[in-house]
């Protein structure tokens, strides 16, 4: 019998491969017919996210405004002086303020209730497509319309304060300083409520069956399944509903534009964005708009960071 | 663990992506010098106001000029929609496809459009400034920018008065055709009446909104009667932080505190829909009130008894903006549209009053047929306007968050809110 052996041979190292190919792999990477489906959507993210991105950094660094085609003005570097400026403007501040009050309760009660509810909805059977149209609709429709409804039940003579009767606040909610910013953060936990159920149903669809058959053999309640199988469950969900409320909600603008007559009431529902609206298409000083765009992305980074290690758990 | 480093970056950076919407909304960085250009004749657009009858007079006029200007003919459209129309034109202005002429152009934002070079100064035709003197006269000068230059033809204002629901007065035992709203004093007795008496929920309604130009609609138009036609800003410094100014405003802290006024917005029309006895409002609201209510005007009232007040304008006027081709054609339509018959033909369709110099002694025939209007007639040879200064809009900005907090909401006396405010714009305008 001969075998052949390769034992104590070098192996043929075959023809030396072209190095193009590989230099070509290396820069377009295995499939570079990927390269061409995500063209599109990057070219889009470049145009529309990353190039305005990008131009308000530099014009927040510059003595800016906006002008016609063709005229020549001067844009001087001005380093940190929108910042300063910016930073150094109360009404910025309690900005911030107002957005973190309404941060604190909104987005806890976003993930809490849209999950509840998203796991009530997961297990009707009867109706369900009605619930779940229900939930969305709010979500779908135009805040001016939906701002109307929320104006009827929270006006001073609104419905609300007709239930509460003697219990009404004083002033009303949507002019009452300390209220108005809670009734806001509510307001718009109602809205999007919808849209985070969503996320959380198909969420749930991935937890399999078995573990709650498994559970309740074990002797666990429905409380007990809760806590020990949905919630661990859907985290990737919460991680996502987590930050893109904290997003959203960082970005409030329409609500106190049309809820509470422009921030009202003495700026008390006051958001960064509304003051960005303000200050650079209102009084053309895009510059200082811009300054607190940066910061306000900064900050929103900078919680989704914390928020990510706090929810993300094992995830990471 | 590198690809989580990378997933979170790229989570990472789609939220800063989607953050920044507002922060960045792209800008000419293009050189060059700002062209009056040559003035030629040709083709124009032009943007006219969409309310209804405006846009029934502006049809009219643009058929009148086509028929006899085949050659320079306009193309006429309605402003497009937006927030508010200073933002589409600055939006315009910027991109550079603004039409030649916008025929509401807003006085508080001709500085911001001046400075962008977005406007043409009228000066630059030969007879600019001469047609507009002579047709508007001594008002015309609250017009002019800081340049000495006029960057807008003063077109037709809306002379703001007191309304009250005749029905109200009666209900509260105040005689209705001779009105105890002589002086500011007087209002405030009254509106006291108007409530106590259950004839109305609230004496006066005006937004308490934070935008910057709802103090045209309660602060300004008694500012200008208590002082005999005083702008908010004269001569580089802020007019507010005295005597008559603080008068204004304690007037209407009362009104506030006393509950005679709301410091909610009303979503529907509160004179309308008979929540509130008195409107403020200029001669377009004639037709919108109408039957609706049993009305009747007076002057805004100031401090004192039997002065002859004044009041804001609440004026729209034209401009030629600087992305037009035909320069010369945008000027002769201008005149042709303010022309004497024009500005019949404009008054008989909105009855908003023409910028014109005795505008009574003009048009005897309309006032004698009309006899509502002649009120404001008489109001618009005294109105006053928002100043033509710089940083118009943050300085009206400023005076509103300072009504806000002392006035409306009560948050900070007066005396501490009007002088910050005044310091504030002391500085706005200086820049």
């Amino acid at each position: 019998m001969t075998t052949d052996s390769t034992v104590g041979k070098r192996r043929d190292p075959g023809p030396t491969p072209d190095p193009a190919p590989r230099r070509r792999t290396k820069l377009l990477g295995r499939q570079p017919l990927g390269l061409a489906f995500s063209a599109p959507y990057v070219i889009f993210i470049l145009a529309v996210l990353a190039y305005p991105l990008g131009y308000a950094v530099y014009i927040s660094f510059h003595d800016f405004f906006f002008t016609a085609p063709g005229v020549a003005v001067e844009r001087p570097f001005v380093g940190l002086q929108n910042y300063i400026q910016v930073l150094s403007d109360p009404d910025v501040g309690r900005s911030f303020l107002n957005i973190g009050v309404f941060l604190i309760i909104n987005v806890p009660l976003t993930v809490a209730l849209s999950l509840i509810l998203a796991n009530a909805l997961n297990r009707v059977t009867r109706l369900r497509t009605f619930f779940r149209v229900s939930y969305y609709v709010p979500y779908v429709t135009a805040s001016v319309a939906v701002v109307g409804v929320w104006l009827f039940l929270f006006s001073q003579n609104g419905l609300i304060n007709s239930l509460l009767g003697s219990l009404a606040p004083d002033p009303s909610w949507l002019v009452n300083s300390t209220l108005a910013m809670p009734t806001v953060a509510l307001y718009v936990t109602w809205k999007q409520l919808g849209f985070f159920i969503l996320l959380y149903l198909a969420a749930l669809q991935n937890i399999p069956e078995e573990l709650y058959e498994s559970a309740s053999v074990d002797g666990a309640g429905k409380i007990r399944q809760f806590f020990s199988i949905t919630v661990p469950g859907v985290r990737s969900a919460s991680v996502l509903v987590t930050l893109l409320a904290t997003i959203t909600g960082a970005n409030l603008f329409t609500e106190p534009y049309l809820l509470t007559g422009g921030g009202g009431p003495d700026g008390a529902s006051t958001s960064p964005v509304f003051l960005m609206y303000q200050e650079g298409i209102l009084q053309g000083n895009p510059d200082t708009a811009a300054a607190l765009g940066v910061i306000l992305v900064l900050g929103v980074l900078v919680i989704a960071l914390i928020q990510r290690r706090l929810v993300g758990g094992k995830e990471d | 663990m590198r690809r989580t480093t990378t997933k979170r970056t790229l989570a990472l950076t789609a939220t800063a992506l989607m953050g920044l919407g507002l922060a960045a909304c792209g800008g000419s960085g293009d050189t060059g010098t700002p062209d009056a250009g040559e003035l030629t004749s040709g083709p124009i657009t032009i943007w006219y106001s969409n309310n209804q009858q405006e846009v029934a007079w502006g049809e009219d006029m643009v058929a009148a000029w086509n028929e006899a200007n085949p050659d320079q003919e306009i193309t006429a459209q309605e402003i497009p929609a937006g927030t508010s129309s200073e933002e589409v034109i600055a939006a315009a202005i910027t991109a550079g496809n603004a039409p030649c002429i916008v025929m509401n152009t807003a006085p508080v934002a001709v500085p911001q459009f001046q400075q962008m070079g977005g406007l043409v100064p009228l000066d630059t035709f030969e007879d600019g400034a001469e047609y507009i003197e002579s047709r508007s006269g001594e008002v015309a000068e609250q017009y002019k920018s800081a340049d000495g230059q006029y960057y807008q033809l003063p077109w037709k204002s809306n002379p703001v008065v007191l309304y009250y629901n005749k029905d109200m007065f009666t209900e509260a035992g105040l005689d209705p055709e001779n009105p105890p709203l002589g002086t500011q004093d007087e209002l405030l007795e009254t509106s006291r009446t108007l409530v106590e008496s259950g004839a109305a929920e609230y004496a006066m309604w005006p937004s308490p909104a934070g935008e910057f130009f709802q103090s045209w609609f309660d602060f300004y138009p008694f500012y200008a009667a208590a002082t005999g036609g005083t702008q908010l800003v004269e001569e580089g410094e802020a007019t507010f932080n005295s005597e008559e100014g603080t008068a204004v405003a304690e007037m209407w802290r009362t009104m506030y505190e006393e509950g005679l006024s709301s410091q909610e917005a009303y979503t529907g029309d509160s004179f309308v829909d008979k929540k509130a006895a008195i409107a403020i409002s200029g001669p377009w609201a004639i037709p919108v009130y109408g039957d609706k209510v049993n009305w009747g005007t007076a002057p805004v009232p100031g401090l004192e008894e039997g002065a002859e007040t004044s009041t804001f304008s609440d004026a729209k006027n034209m401009a030629i903006y600087s992305a037009c081709d035909n320069k010369q054609t945008a000027w002769e339509v201008m005149k042709f549209a303010t022309s004497e018959d024009q500005d019949r033909a404009l008054l008989e369709a909105t009855g908003q009053m023409p910028i014109r110099q005795d505008l009574t002694g003009s048009y005897p025939d309309y006032f004698e047929a009309n006899p509502a209007y002649v009120e404001f007639a008489d109001q618009a040879s005294r109105a006053v306007e928002v100043p033509n200064v710089p940083n118009s809009v943050e300085v009206w900005q400023t005076f509103r968050d300072a009504w806000g907090s002392s006035v409306i909401f009560g948050n900070e006396s007066i005396d501490d809110a009007f002088s910050g405010a005044a310091e504030e714009i002391n500085t706005l305008v200086s820049e």
